[in-house]
């Protein structure tokens, strides 16, 4: 427990103390705040039949803030401390390997929702100026954050994994982004498979980001998706789990 | 070093450090070895006192006693000056330091380093053998290095490795003596040459000589001797009792290096 604390801090602050950490934070609030105006001039100012955290965090202006910062954000994880060699003295210390693993995606989901924090904000100035705010409620804001939350688990462990298969930054952002992309795009197939019922339509909706998130965003928390994000998460990390013992098979 | 570290599984055979099998128990090895790899990786972003408590953390250490510790290895290594340093701003020389206190925060039975000189500064390199001979009172230090004066100068035992076999083991000391007592001696004499030659022939402790014109009058004799035996008393006495006059007499001494080569590539000894 003690080495597990101990390396989440560590790689907090190395999220923290460095510089890269705040770039993505800058560079995720600045997307964020432009998507909002953006946003609010779209809707120019008409009341909309559907809740505003549905119109921010299930289109193309949360979409393209997730599936870009969390190959950066996870890139470096494993790939760094590879390259760099410090992964050799690290795993010669009496850590074992779960607990490497756990400690990186903890710091890595932490940092990940320090980022959304910003856009909380930007959603209680929204309510500030809303004609009705009794229908933008903290269960609405829950169940999108649960969304998030949710999100982040499955593609901060894609990225972990990712970059323990490779020593370059680089090949394990493309390859979070390759995946990472793929899902978000098996998700966009199911609006026009949907119409044809069939075994396709079945397994596309079931793994259908937008969708899920497009759930959450209206407040509905659907247990089925629950248990696909946690079900994916803990694949990603035990396959995680794997690659970083496998230097250790006979 | 890898394997004894348990960062990589041996390809056959097994290691047991301390008596605990590098594979099986390895978790019993990591908390009895302190180990620098090659090049010494450090997290570059850190601060020199963060990281060896993070470090010490990391290996176990309560947080009383990771303080404590600290305190000593920083002094014990000369870190003192730099300790709120970031450890990409630093020198090599001050790296090596910041690894070495790292691989004895949790004052571990043995010390595993692997070319702990490696692009050092000869002052830097003094003062960082220094800190391992110092360390070899109170610890087992276990270094690889290509460095030979260095082995020379810090180690009590040497083993050679080559293609993943052990050639030689032994102390310094010993490996020399096995070596000298094939090694030639060297006399520089001033006598005719054909005199010189019947002579070496009639002794029987001289198996093979070699000689060739110094400068003067002087001839350079390479007299190798017959098993093992000491020819220099033998060859004053005879040159002596001849009245030749005597200008060196040395058995040539065998370095690391000479002793390397020739348990590596015994193949080769003889065109040498």
């Amino acid at each position: 427990m003690q080495a597990y604390l101990t390396l989440t801090r560590r790689e907090l602050a190395s999220f923290f103390v460095s510089l890269t950490g705040y770039v993505i934070i800058a560079a995720a609030v600045f997307l964020m705040g432009l998507s909002f105006v953006d946003m609010l001039v779209q809707s120019q100012g008409t009341a909309t039949p559907v809740p505003v955290t549905q119109l921010w965090y299930s289109t193309i202006y949360f979409w393209g803030i997730l599936l870009l910062a969390a190959p950066v954000i996870t890139m470096r994880l494993f790939a760094l401390e590879k390259y760099s060699g410090t992964f050799e003295t690290l795993m010669t210390t009496p850590v074992s390997d779960l607990q490497v693993v756990l400690a990186k995606f903890t710091a890595a989901m932490i940092f990940y929702m320090s980022m959304w924090v910003p856009s909380l904000i930007c959603s209680l100035v929204l309510r500030q100026y809303m004609t009705h705010p009794e229908t933008f409620d903290a269960g609405l804001m829950g169940s999108t954050f649960l969304g998030i939350f949710l999100l982040g688990g499955l593609f901060m462990s894609l990225g972990c994994f990712a970059s323990a298969l490779t020593k370059s930054q680089i090949v394990a952002a493309m390859i979070s982004l390759t995946i990472g992309i793929s899902l978000f795009f098996v998700g966009l197939l199911s609006g026009s498979l949907s119409a044809t019922a069939g075994w396709e339509a079945e397994l596309v909706s079931h793994v259908a980001l937008t969708d899920h998130m497009n759930d959450f965003a209206r407040g509905l928390v659907d247990t089925r998706h629950v248990v696909f994000y946690v079900s994916v998460t803990f694949l990603f990390l035990f396959l995680t789990l794997r690659v970083v013992e496998s230097r250790r098979w006979k | 070093m890898r394997i004894l570290s348990c960062y990589l599984p041996a390809t056959s055979g097994t290691a047991r450090v301390a008596g605990f099998d590098v594979f099986t128990e390895a978790d019993e090895v990591r908390r009895r070895i302190g180990y620098m790899p090659e090049n010494n990786p450090l997290y570059q972003d850190m601060r020199v006192r963060e990281y060896l408590k993070f470090r010490a953390r990391l290996k176990g250490l309560s947080w009383k006693r990771s303080r404590e510790r600290l305190d000593t290895v920083i002094e014990q290594c000369g870190l003192g000056d730099v300790s709120r340093k970031i450890i990409g701003q630093l020198s090599k020389g001050y790296r090596q330091r910041v690894g070495l206190a790292d691989a004895l925060v949790h004052e571990p039975e043995l010390i595993i380093l692997d070319e702990p000189t490696i692009g050092l500064d000869p002052n830097q390199m003094r003062s960082v053998r220094q800190l391992i001979k110092d360390l070899s009172r109170n610890h087992t230090v276990l270094i690889s290095t290509h460095i030979l004066p260095e082995v020379e100068m810090t180690c009590t035992r040497v083993l050679i490795l080559h293609a993943g076999r052990i050639l030689a083991a032994d102390t310094p000391d010993n490996l020399q003596k096995i070596m000298t007592s094939n090694s030639q001696v060297i006399a520089e004499i001033a006598a005719p040459r054909d005199e010189l030659q019947t002579c070496w022939e009639e002794i029987a402790e001289i198996a093979y000589s070699d000689m060739s014109p110094a400068e003067g009058k002087f001839i350079r004799c390479a007299l190798t001797p017959r098993d093992g035996i000491d020819v220099r008393p033998l060859i004053f006495s005879v040159v002596r009792e001849r009245g030749w006059v005597l200008r060196e007499l040395t058995r040539s001494r065998h370095t690391l290096e000479d002793i390397y080569v020739r348990v590596t590539r015994p193949d080769e000894e003889e065109e040498i």
